[in-house]
């Protein structure tokens, strides 16, 4: 049997009403992994909520209004890569709040939760703009 | 944002006919709970059975009215949450925060009597 090995790069502008698009397109990609020993519909919630908040942060703070974001999705094996590449002026991600808040905050979870769910999450400048990379090893 | 009302022993009741409650909506959603509770209800059950996805900012919509009706001596019962949507509560520990049911009998029966619900200990 040939490993997963699927990409994907869609572009989309910078609006909140595409973020069910492409978290459905992240559930459908969940379910789709065949060599994935897991339970497919956990995966698929929390792939789409990975890409929603993810989307959700950049489209808020990398002031990137009239822009497009390109979302690169990169299953290859057990490796799971997601990209979100904006070309606005980027934001300060270490100031963003990556630890559990007050129980009844209501602002702040969206990155605590990616940090939840995926191993690794890097947001760094890249020559055309910044890039938000999350990775996790499927298990 | 489509929304029906209707109301049962004293209980407004609200099924949010969406299935996201995400950035893009909860703001919305957010500012209706709001006008909602200062039209003067005070005892709100909330179906969520049609939502099969939540995000950090649907919590907090959810969050917003759950405080506000407890500043108005309330509450906000929520009802047919769905297993992962349930998941998203527990990953949050929101769930122990929140009045969840089964279903909106379920949360009617629990009773009426105003009384907000304070978060669970550890």
């Amino acid at each position: 049997m040939s490993r997963n090995r699927i990409s994907l790069e869609i572009e989309i502008p910078t609006q909140t009403r595409y973020l069910g698009l492409i978290g459905n397109i992240g559930e459908q990609l969940a379910r789709d992994l065949s060599e994935y020993t897991g339970d497919h519909d956990i995966l698929a919630y929390n792939l789409n909520l990975v890409l929603t908040e993810a989307l959700s942060n950049v489209i808020k703070y990398a002031d990137c209004d009239s822009q497009v974001l390109r979302v690169c999705i990169h299953v290859e094996g057990d490796s799971l890569s997601i990209q979100v590449h904006d070309q606005g002026q980027g934001f300060d991600f270490d100031h963003l709040p990556s630890t559990e808040p007050e129980v009844l905050a209501e602002r702040g979870r969206g990155i605590f939760i990616i940090r939840q769910l995926m191993d690794s999450v890097d947001y760094h400048k890249t020559q055309s703009g910044n890039v938000l990379e999350m990775k996790k090893k499927l298990e | 944002m489509n929304i029906t009302l209707d109301s049962k022993d004293g209980v407004t009741l609200l099924k949010l006919r969406e299935e996201r409650l995400d950035a893009h909506n909860s703001q919305e959603f957010k500012d209706y709970l709001l006008r909602l509770l200062e039209s003067g209800p005070k005892a709100l059950v909330l179906d969520l059975s049609d939502v099969r996805f939540v995000d950090s900012s649907g919590l907090g919509a959810l969050l917003s009215g759950h405080k506000n009706a407890g500043l108005r001596e309330g509450r906000l019962a929520l009802s047919g949450v769905q297993a992962r949507v349930q998941s998203m509560f527990e990953l949050t520990r929101l769930h122990r925060v929140f009045e969840i049911h089964p279903t909106v009998e379920d949360a009617l029966a629990f009773g009426t009597g105003g009384t907000p619900h304070e978060p669970k200990p550890d």
